[in-house]
């Protein structure tokens, strides 16, 4: 073993880079693809759930840094799948990061459930990854430049620097056809609700999340014209990127509002469900992302921990008089959810269905389910 | 839903404290206590403390607005309500010491008749948590998962549940603290004995099923008025379930759970915590299956907690200080996030590092305890390390024990039975493992032995990899890459050392080359910050570690009149929060001198690592090698070493030569004060008297001493290390046996003899002197004879017994000291005195246990002047510490009952875990008191007489026949029986337990029929011993009040002739005044 250890030692040698957009450059080792990568770098200071966020699709574009500095203790699970025909483990079907960089990576990884390593992982999937990084110092430097391109290059690869925000990155996730996940009451014509989530990069749980409560799920693309279909809610998405970007999926919902179908927006759904109807979104300096961001229903003293991954944000000066402010984070100040005054739309700017991160908010889907009820079945 | 108060914010507010360190009730409950007061104050709110435990910060001046050195039982605390008329009571900051008094309380209707508000968590709420049966009950309403079990109330009914849950069971008792009294069984037999003790603490005894080889899980919730709830920090255990969370290596946050099992765990805390209603902090433990998602809740602590005080520490949020705040109303919103200050106490902390913490032991000090460690807790004090690899932590915290291990590896050390070591741990199980992968263990087998999780073990092996990497090298050839990766991996200078150049045998000068090297090669730490947040928002956070793992320091270095403090280290047996007490004094002193100050410690328990104390905190090591790299970064005006103990006075010499600053007295007469030889050529030169020594290299060196001065003598290694064996030896038999276990602990050193005085006072005094002058001094004299260790002595001052002329001339001896040592702050000197000799037995140059003592009683704060001695300002002043009109009783608490089989026998070596101090207008009533607070019950009916050689028989003649007028019962061993009887004292004789005969003094003891054990030891006859053993070790285990000590009985019966517990006045330490 020792041989190897040495052998270790000899061959690990600063190999691979982070060069940011401002000429700083963060060496380390790789434990990932062999591969080139450009993307906006982001940090996520959540300690737990690496194989939850590195399927996000929200990071599409993205090359996320870990702050929590020993990662890979628990391995990778095995792709298993629920009747419904969903990864029980992951939040998409692959690894949506442009590449991961981490201060201490666990060669050796311990937990019934793994299958393989992270670093096996990545290389599967072809994502770089780079460990041995003083995480924090690259953590402080975005946090006080904010966000910024970056990539990652080695002997062997070198690319361009490449900025999400102009892509479309939300076709890039969303599905081509839309897929219908029966409930259990889907024969069930009086108890059997239907809700179309229109799918902007959605994760694997807020499907799960809406199924638990016994709706039928109609998961479409994020520009898939939905109304023909029969239904009694609107779920729209979390997803990555710049909001206004999505032109048609906000001329949907704004088509929706003036309908009064019950809408749950999450994440990039609050920022469309904003824009849709007639305020603004702006971009953060470094975003959210993290699984202990604290939000406060307005005007109480009742807070939640909720997890967050988002680097836009809706403006609240801007939103039209019918609409209030519904949560918002206690750190910054920041937007974290709107409620229409009369109307059933809503939508929240962290994650109720978690994963990774705290559960403490899941009940708004129960808040939104009730909302269902107000009228039945939207058909043209 | 959430309780609402009842008042809009209290007016005066009553902390119960913990009272004396114990075996699980530690200084965390300082800690813990002192940022209560602090939110109370912050308030406006008027604070009143009971707590007797004196070397604490909280009972300090300024701390809370009135402060009670009384007993934290019902009774009195009882009588504080009466007179202080508090409108609220906070029961959760004095550990379960202080949950149990106020459980009584409550059911007593004493807060109902005194309309005193209970604040935070209600009563009921305290009850659910602490009544299995309840508990169970109210985790079943919310269908959570809890160990199949019973509460039971017999030891018959126990025996059934069993069978019906089958074996192993786990026994645990309700009330109890530091799972005292429960224990694993395998079979009926075994499981019969547990419950007979189990019952003595308590009427409810809980049979569990047994779920060793989980992983062990806690977190630590909190909830405000508002039902927002919140998990500041989980931590895993590093052993499996079976070993007690206190005995167990601790990290934070978990490493082995996935984020569907840290939230499954957390959302589960939360529940639990809602629907028991509680409001502030609680600890929640889990058991967790290492191959499925399957849980159990083992148990809650709806208290500030040993792990709370850890999660504040690991993670920078102040817990306690938060949970007060709750208690009087506000929301978690309102609070602000006080290491940001930008964010608010609503959020759960990020953590960018790992926390490691380890058990401290000190079971060598104490005879005939076992090694192995379980369900109960046995440890003294912890370390917490911060790292941002697993390894780094790990390796650190394990230089932090001072045990003299260097890490992981490098340690000279090695252990037979590698397997049966495995499967049943001790105290040293960690570098059992690092063994047995050296010896080509697998990891599967070592897991499949302990049960420790393989990812730990893995890190572990990353260790011994690197190790036997840098064998390879040499000092010449040794790769900067190699060297930087041991660096990173947590290895030591000293252990690279020791690796690399392993024929050099001066390791000081060794370390100093590797240091070298490595600056050299630009390998040096970077300073890192604890920000709560994983640096997501500036923070202007002064909580600091250092690390290897990194590329740039957090925080700047201005080279502005700082100053660093060395702290006390890992509380152990001899050093402990009194300690701490002097390092935070110093720091006040500091601040108020304009000052910046800089804290160096690594004891998550104390006070001085709390986040305001001081200006920068390095929770760190205290090794030369790190306190050098601090001091290199920071540029100090110097470094205080005379504050925190033996640990930082140890460093004094190596840092002043490397040219460090070192403040106050001269390390170069420290030594002179340290080294034995230099010190009693000093001491002749000085004609001043010592009991005669020699340093022995040989066993025939020692016999040859021992019978030129005659025996007794005291042996004691030169080189002390923890639990270094000292002894007196009686005959050469004895010297023997004690050079050979006294050898066996340092083998490169020789052992110190000296003449052991029989029959001696002993006499201490603490002075601080400057530019060699004393300024001020307090003498105190031990109830019990010398021969006692000072640690465990009783302590009177001012002085009751000592001839003034003794006074004065141990005052002239002290004043000749610090001149010819030219002693700048704070000095301890101990002497025996017989008839008309006085000699000096002990001399440090630094601040003593008893500093906070003579500070408090005599109201002149000794570390305040020997700070500002040291910084050579102005001291000068008459300060009176002799002519008061009220004693001050020191009386050291002991926790046999924990450590199972040690022999609760007052020796030369210090077995007490902890002290308090109690004040009373005569020396009975303070010394009554001080004895209650520890624990002592007074006997009601019946007394065990066995008062040991005819000399003692004689001496403690008087003090029987007032047992006897006061109308107790009196029984006695054979012996003492029969001199009673001659002596017309009426008695019943019981037998001995080796003579197995009826009626047996066992089965009285076991009976419930005696109240009260006196027992001096006597001869030296293995059978004598072993009786005499049996006797004291079932009191102990039967909670029987144990006097063993001849002064302390005939103190003890004087005072309880003199004094009913309701002569016992209520007053507060403002109001003992001088006239």
């Amino acid at each position: 073993m020792s041989y190897e250890y040495l052998f270790f030692l000899m061959t690990k040698k600063n190999n691979i880079e982070l060069v940011l957009k401002d000429g700083s450059v963060f060496s380390g080792f790789s434990f990932g693809a062999d591969t080139g990568s450009a993307g906006e770098v982001v940090f996520n200071t959540g300690m737990v759930g690496y194989p939850e966020s590195l399927t996000d699709p929200s990071y599409k574009g993205q090359i996320l840094v870990l702050t929590y500095p020993l990662i890979g203790n628990y391995g990778v699970p095995a792709k298993d799948k629920d009747s419904q025909n969903i990864l029980k483990y992951f939040e998409s079907d692959k690894i949506q990061v442009k590449g991961l960089i981490i201060s201490d990576y666990s060669r050796e990884y311990s937990h019934w459930n793994a299958v393989k390593s992270l670093s096996d992982w990545l290389k599967e999937e072809n994502i770089p990854g780079i460990y041995g990084i003083d995480t924090r110092a690259l953590t402080k430097k975005l946090r006080e430049k904010g966000t910024m391109s970056g990539k990652i290059v080695s002997e062997n690869s070198d690319v361009e620097f490449y900025n999400p925000n102009k892509a479309d990155l939300v076709k890039e996730v969303s599905i081509n056809e839309p897929v219908i996940y029966a409930s259990k009451n889907h024969n069930d014509d009086i108890n059997n609700k239907k809700v179309v989530l229109v799918d902007c990069g959605a994760k694997n749980n807020i499907i799960n999340c809406l199924l638990k409560r016994n709706v039928t799920v109609m998961r479409v693309p994020y520009d898939y014209d939905f109304f023909d279909h029969g239904f009694d809610g609107i779920v729209i998405s979390n997803g990555p990127g710049d909001p206004k970007m999505n032109v048609k999926t906000i001329e949907n919902i704004g088509k929706a509002i003036e309908m009064k179908i019950p809408i749950f927006g999450i994440c990039l759904g609050n920022q469309i469900l904003a824009l849709a109807a007639g305020g603004d979104t702006y971009k953060l300096k470094y975003g959210h992302r993290s699984q202990n961001q604290p939000c406060l229903i307005k005007g109480t003293k009742r807070c939640f921990i909720t997890t967050q991954n988002h680097g836009f944000a809706v403006d609240m000066k801007k939103m039209p008089n019918d609409w209030d402010e519904w949560f918002v984070n206690v750190n910054d100040g920041t937007n974290e959810g709107i409620k229409h005054k009369t109307k059933p739309f809503m939508s929240v700017q962290f994650h109720p269905e978690a994963m990774p991160g705290p559960v403490d908010t899941e009940f708004l889907f129960d808040e939104f389910i009730k909302k269902l009820n107000i009228k039945n079945h939207y058909e043209n | 839903m959430a309780k609402k108060l009842k008042m809009n914010k209290p007016k005066k507010v009553l902390v119960l404290g913990s009272g004396a360190l114990k075996i699980g009730e530690a200084g965390e409950f300082d800690y813990s206590g002192s940022q209560c007061l602090k939110a109370l104050n912050e308030e406006g709110i008027k604070t009143v403390l009971v707590n007797p435990n004196i070397a604490t910060i909280q009972t300090s001046e300024g701390m809370a607005g009135k402060i009670y050195f009384l007993p934290v039982t019902p009774y009195f605390v009882e009588k504080v309500i009466e007179k202080e008329k508090p409108d609220g009571i906070l029961l959760g900051f004095g550990g379960q010491t202080a949950l149990n008094c106020g459980v009584e309380l409550e059911s007593k209707g004493v807060f109902e008749k005194y309309n005193v508000e209970v604040l935070g968590t209600p009563v009921s709420a305290i009850k659910n948590t602490e009544d299995r049966h309840l508990f169970v009950e109210k985790l079943n309403e919310i269908n959570l998962k809890v160990p199949e079990g019973k509460a039971v109330i017999s030891v018959n009914e126990g025996l059934q549940a069993a069978e019906k849950i089958r074996y192993p069971v786990m026994v645990r008792i309700a009330y109890a603290l530091g799972g005292r009294g429960s224990g694993r069984a395998y079979n009926k037999k075994q499981l019969e004995e547990l419950l007979k003790k189990a019952f003595v603490h308590s009427t409810q005894i809980l049979i569990e099923k047994y779920l060793g080889g989980w992983k062990e899980i806690e977190y630590e919730v909190v909830r405000d008025g508002y039902d927002n709830c919140i998990t500041v920090c989980n931590m895993e255990n590093f052993d499996p379930m079976g070993i007690h969370t206190g005995e167990s290596i601790v990290v934070a946050p978990s490493q082995t759970l996935t984020n569907r099992e840290y939230h499954k765990l957390r959302n589960i805390s939360i529940k639990v915590i809602r629907h028991l209603g509680i409001v502030g902090e609680c600890n929640i433990q889990f058991a967790f299956d290492p191959n499925s998602e399957d849980y159990r809740i083992i148990e809650v602590n709806a208290r500030l907690s040993r792990s709370s005080a850890l999660a504040s520490k690991a993670t920078g949020y102040p817990l306690a200080f938060v949970a007060a705040k709750l208690a009087i109303g506000y929301s978690l919103v309102e609070l602000e996030n006080s290491i940001t200050k930008k964010t608010k106490s609503c959020f759960e902390p990020a953590l960018d590092y790992c926390v490691v913490k380890i058990p401290r032991w000190d079971l060598e000090k104490f005879k005939k305890v076992s090694f192995h460690i379980g369900s109960e807790m046995k440890s003294v004090g912890e370390v917490m390390a911060i790292g941002r690899k697993f390894e780094e932590a790990i390796q650190k915290a394990i230089r932090m024990l001072g045990v003299g291990l260097h890490g992981l590896v490098g340690n000279q050390i090695s252990f037979d039975g590698i397997e049966e070591e495995l499967k049943k741990p001790t105290d040293k199980r960690l570098l059992v493992v690092v063994e047995a992968i050296k010896k080509g263990f697998s990891i599967e087998k070592i897991h499949e032995l302990t049960k420790i999780d393989n990812w730990f073990l893995y890190k572990i092996k990353n260790v011994v990899d690197a190790e036997n990497d840098l064998k390879k090298y040499n000092l010449k050839n040794i790769p900067k890459e190699a060297l930087l990766e041991a660096k990173k991996l947590g290895f030591s200078d000293f252990q690279i050392a020791r690796l690399v150049n392993p024929s050099d045998e001066d390791m000081d000068n060794n370390m100093l080359k590797v240091r070298e090297l490595r600056i050299k090669n630009k390998i040096i730490p970077v300073v890192k910050q604890i920000d709560t947040l994983a640096a997501e928002y500036p923070a202007k956070t002064n909580y600091l570690y250092v690390t290897y793992n990194g590329n740039e320091d957090d925080i700047e270095f201005e080279e502005k009149n700082s100053i660093i403090v060395l702290g006390s280290g890992a509380y152990r047996i001899g050093s402990s929060v009194e300690f701490d007490w002097c390092c935070v004094n110093a720091v006040l002193t500091l601040r108020k001198l304009n000052f910046r100050t800089i804290m160096i410690n690594y004891n998550p328990e104390t006070v001085s690592t709390d986040y305001d104390t001081c200006d920068r905190l390095y929770f760190e090591e205290q090794s030369f090698e790190r306190v050098l790299d601090i001091y290199q970064k920071e540029n100090p005006q110097g470094v205080i070493v005379s504050m925190g103990g033996q640990i930082p006075n140890n460093l004094a010499m190596r840092l002043f030569r490397q040219k460090v600053k070192v403040l106050g007295t001269s390390p170069l007469n420290i030594d002179n004060a340290e080294d034995r030889h230099k010190f009693s050529r000093l001491c002749d030169k000085l004609d001043i008297d010592q009991p005669e020594w020699i340093e022995a290299a040989k066993t025939e060196d020692a016999e040859n001493f021992a019978k030129k001065v005659g025996y007794p003598v005291l042996i004691r290694p030169s080189y002390v290390l923890s639990g270094a064996a000292m002894s007196v030896a009686f005959n050469k038999h004895e010297l023997g046996i004690y050079l050979q276990k006294a050898t066996s602990v340092s083998k490169e050193h020789p052992v110190v003899l000296s003449k052991f005085i029989m029959n001696a006072k002993e006499i201490e005094i603490d002075a601080v002197a400057a530019d060699g002058k004393i300024i001020i001094y307090a003498i105190s004299e031990h109830v019990e004879n010398a021969g006692v260790h000072s640690g465990d002595a009783t302590m009177v001052l001012p002085p009751q017994f000592t001839y003034l002329e003794t006074i004065r001339r141990i005052k002239e001896i002290a004043k000749k000291i610090a001149s010819a040592l030219k002693i700048t702050g704070p000095f301890n000197m101990q002497f025996i005195a017989k008839e008309n000799e006085i000699k000096v037995i002990e001399c440090n140059l630094r601040s003593s246990r008893s500093f906070p003592f003579v500070s408090k009683v005599t109201k002149n704060n000794f570390i305040d002047l020997a700070t500002k001695a040291i910084m050579g300002k102005d001291v000068s002043g008459k300060y009176n510490t002799i002519d008061l009109d009220y004693v001050g009783v020191k009386a050291p608490q002991f926790s046999f009952s924990r450590l199972k089989g040690a022999d609760p026998v007052l020796s030369v070596e210090m077995a007490s875990t902890g002290e308090v101090a109690c004040l009373g207008s005569d020396l009975n009533e303070a010394f009554l008191k001080a004895l209650i607070s520890v624990g002592f019950k007074i006997p009601k009916n019946n007394v065990l007489l066995s008062t040991g050689p005819i000399k003692s028989k004689v001496r403690l003649l008087e003090s029987s026949r007032k047992l006897c007028e006061m109308g107790f019962n009196l029984y006695a061993s054979l012996g003492t029986g029969k001199f009673l009887q001659a002596n017309k004292i009426p008695c019943k004789i019981l037998y001995w337990p080796l003579e197995k005969k009826e009626p047996n003094i066992m089965t009285y003891l076991a009976g419930g029929k005696i109240d009260l054990v006196i027992n001096i030891p006597k001869s030296q006859e293995e059978e004598e011993l072993t009786n005499d053993y049996l006797v004291r070790r079932r009191a102990v285990d039967f909670a029987i009040p144990l006097l063993t000590n001849e002064q302390l009985t005939k103190l003890f019966v004087e005072s309880i002739h003199t004094k009913k517990i309701s002569d016992l006045e209520i007053k507060g330490w403002d109001e003992y005044k001088n006239q």
